[in-house]
């Protein structure tokens, strides 16, 4: 589960990790609002204003209604003492990145609306670092990777200088160990106060994306000020769905508004749905065999709608559901179930096509291909039912050509 | 003789909720040699499972069967009790990690998990503790193993397999099926089916599988499925290149996947470029694996692969 930079600041520093000072805002008066009590916090007088959205990016992002304008703006206005004129140039940039679309390059061309600000103190930046903890599925346990070119994307630190990433694998029975904190701190060049600092920054923040559960927590930049302080400049921090039963204060931090509506509802019926681009939709059971599914509809030449995993077991509501999603995109010109029975039973896929076909409706052809379980059953019901325009399919590929020509 | 289950295996199941119950039940059904239950606070209780036999299970058994299945509190005492040397787990994910160790810690030689849903910190620690036990844990998150008309371990449909030539190795349940069921269509059959789950961190990976397939005098192909995500399959290829000298052939979900999103699986997501299935039969084909285009042609792809060997 995504969540914004404020909030994963927020639980990195409950959990002792140095962030700078800052305040969300929903809209440009509460922005305005922030500027004072955040200067008169911190004694400094710079304050940025930054999108919250879930991509990165956000820097070289411009909005579409705004081309001249950045995703993060740093305001200087109150550098002479003049409180106000911060206050008036933060209203006036919180009036026009609020609601407006920004778009980088993890957003695609469409963008997302930024609904949320954060207002936060500006940081003497002397060097910018990078850190992050992730899963290395190759040896199953977490990383801690750092490298001195911080505000790159590490994807391309890794194309270009991977001699300067360092990883230190993190035994779970031990955490992070002091000697290898200090190994990454001594690579990151860190000298003095900064170096105590640096590794005990290290140190929280792998014992954080640890009690956190976190797929990732990437600090890009972390930053050395002037005066020798450590800091998470930018926080990303995602959370592993299954994991989330034991977190309840992370799940209250879910922004429905940054994530697709149907792949809401279909998780809300534990359904595995992705939205693509595509015309023909797929319900399939199991998440390799929907994977292939879209894959062979392409390989017959055309394209997928959806990625959609009804799971093992699904009911005949789910089944239903999961036909009321595929339906109502308007760009599905044809459906595809395919099923391969195993502890899914096909007669129960057949019940819940034909109470979904019944319920809303079918505009559009229909191939199902039933295999497994139960499958004489299954076609039984599915002839049994005389849905106009319902076709049935020997095997996979024979059914990807069916609802390619059918929709051609 | 297959390399993981076979007639022998005496098998105990953790976890005897709803999910637990039903696939014992299909599994004494099939024939396997179920001994004994783990569910903390029934100890000393007994499940009895009745029904009629599986047809397409272990042969020359009675056309019905009653079991009064032993249920103990610990794993510990079941082993005691019982001499299981393989365990399936069907435990919710909040406890199943857990149910891994125990078993572990018990001595047993061979944990199948089934349960999809856990925490990869869970397992990331999970891995940790099995680290130098004599223990191989397959899964979690996928169908278990079958070594046809012998032992079934899991969640797969005991009929579409046939005992035969080839070993099939999958990180995707359903597409296992696809693979299985084909095989045994065109008569070359299976010697083992295993699923080795689609989690970031698992405890069996393609590479073990193989070595075990290689080293299997009764296994002639190989078929591996994979997916995209993780370098498992990249892993595979070398290991393939180097050591393998049976037929084998393959196939990679995911090659219309988009970038940065899961797949269904936990384990299924390209992320920073990484893990995309052209790279995955990119190294396969490289190091001679015959990869099938879709899932349709998986047995074809096997036996074009045989035909090459010259043993088709």
């Amino acid at each position: 589960m995504k969540i914004h930079e404020y909030q994963a600041k927020a639980l990195l520093a409950a959990r002792g990790i140095a962030v700078p000072q800052g305040r969300m805002a929903t809209s440009p008066a509460e922005a305005e609002a922030a500027v004072r009590p955040l200067i008169e916090a911190t004694g400094v007088p710079v304050v940025v204003v930054k999108s919250q959205i879930h991509a990165g990016g956000r820097g070289k992002g411009r909005f579409v209604e705004h081309p001249d304008l950045g995703g993060v703006n740093v305001v200087l206005e109150g550098r002479a003492g003049d409180v106000a004129a911060a206050e008036a140039r933060v209203l006036a940039l919180a009036e026009r990145m609020l609601g407006s679309t920004l778009v980088t390059v993890q957003t695609g061309p469409e963008g997302k609306l930024v609904q949320r600000l954060y207002v936060e103190q500006g940081i003497d930046i002397e060097r910018e670092l990078y850190v992050s903890v992730v899963l290395d599925r190759s040896v199953g346990r977490n990383v801690v990777m750092a490298s001195t070119e911080g505000g790159t994307e590490i994807e391309e630190v890794a194309a270009a200088t991977p001699e300067k990433i360092v990883r230190e694998e993190v035994d779970p029975a031990v955490g992070l160990a002091g000697f290898q904190a200090r190994r990454l701190a001594f690579a990151l060049g860190l000298q003095g106060e900064a170096f105590a600092r640096g590794v005990a920054f290290l140190t929280a923040l792998e014992r954080a994306a640890s009690d956190l559960d976190a797929d990732m927590v990437e600090i890009n930049p972390l930053v050395v000020t002037g005066a020798g302080e450590v800091l998470a400049l930018d926080a990303k921090v995602s959370i592993d769905q299954n994991a989330l039963f034991r977190h309840a204060d992370v799940v209250a931090l879910r922004d429905l508004s940054e994530e697709d509506p149907a792949e809401v509802e279909a998780s809300n019926y534990g359904l595995s749905f992705i939205k693509l681009e595509g015309s023909i939709g797929c319900l399939v059971n199991g998440a390799g065999l929907a994977m292939s599914t879209m894959d062979i509809i392409q390989h017959v030449g055309g394209s997928p709608a959806n990625f959609l995993d009804v799971g093992g077991g699904a009911t005949t509501e789910n089944v239903t559901a999961a036909f009321k999603i595929i339906t109502r995109d308007p760009n599905v010109k044809g459906i595809f179930v395919n099923i391969f029975g195993g502890i899914m039973r096909c007669d129960t896929i057949a019940n819940g096509v034909v109470a979904a076909v019944r319920d809303v409706g079918l505009g559009v052809p229909l191939v199902v291909r039933l295999e497994g379980t139960n499958v004489e059953l299954g076609r039984e019901i599915i002839e049994g039912a005389g849905i106009p325009g319902l076709v049935s399919a020997s095997d996979m590929k024979d059914g990807a050509r069916k609802i390619v020509e059918l929709t051609r | 003789m297959s390399r993981f289950v076979d007639i022998h295996t005496r098998v105990l199941v953790q976890g005897l909720g709803k999910v637990g119950q039903f696939h014992s039940d299909r599994a004494i059904a099939y024939g396997t040699n179920m001994v004994g239950a783990v569910h903390p606070g029934r100890g000393g209780s007994h499940h009895r499972f009745e029904g009629e036999s599986d047809a397409s299970g272990v042969p020359g058994r009675p056309a019905r069967y009653a079991v009064d299945l032993p249920v103990y509190d610990t794993v510990r005492e079941a082993v005691a009790a019982t001499g299981a040397n393989a365990s399936v787990i069907y435990v919710p994910p909040a406890g199943a990690a857990d149910a891994i160790m125990e078993a572990a810690e018990a001595g047993i030689p061979l944990i199948v998990c089934i349960t999809e849903g856990i925490p990869v910190q869970d397992m990331v620690r999970a891995k940790r503790y099995l680290q130098g036990k004599a223990t191989r844990l397959i899964g979690p998150n996928c169908p278990g193993v079958i070594t046809p008309q012998q032992c079934k371990i899991g969640i797969m449909p005991g009929y579409i397999h046939r005992p035969g030539r080839v070993g099939v190795v999958s990180r995707s349940g359903t597409l296992t099926y696809e693979a299985v069921k084909q095989l045994s269509d065109v008569g070359l059959g299976q010697t083992t089916a295993v699923g080795i789950g689609g989690d970031p961190v698992n405890g069996t990976n393609f590479v073990d599988v193989l070595a075990e397939f290689q080293a299997d005098p009764e296994t002639e192909a190989v078929i591996l499925i994979g997916e995209i995500g993780g370098s498992a399959e990249e892993d595979a290829a070398a290991w393939i290149e180097k050591h393998m000298t049976k037929p084998v052939a393959g196939f990679i979900a995911g090659t219309t996947a988009p970038p940065g999103k899961r797949m269904g699986h936990a384990g299924a997501i390209i992320s920073g470029g990484q893990g995309t299935a052209a790279e995955k039969i990119a190294a396969l084909e490289a190091a001679g694996v015959v990869v099938a285009p879709t899932p349709t042609d998986m047995a074809a792809a096997v036996q074009q692969a045989m035909r090459q060997a010259g043993i088709l």
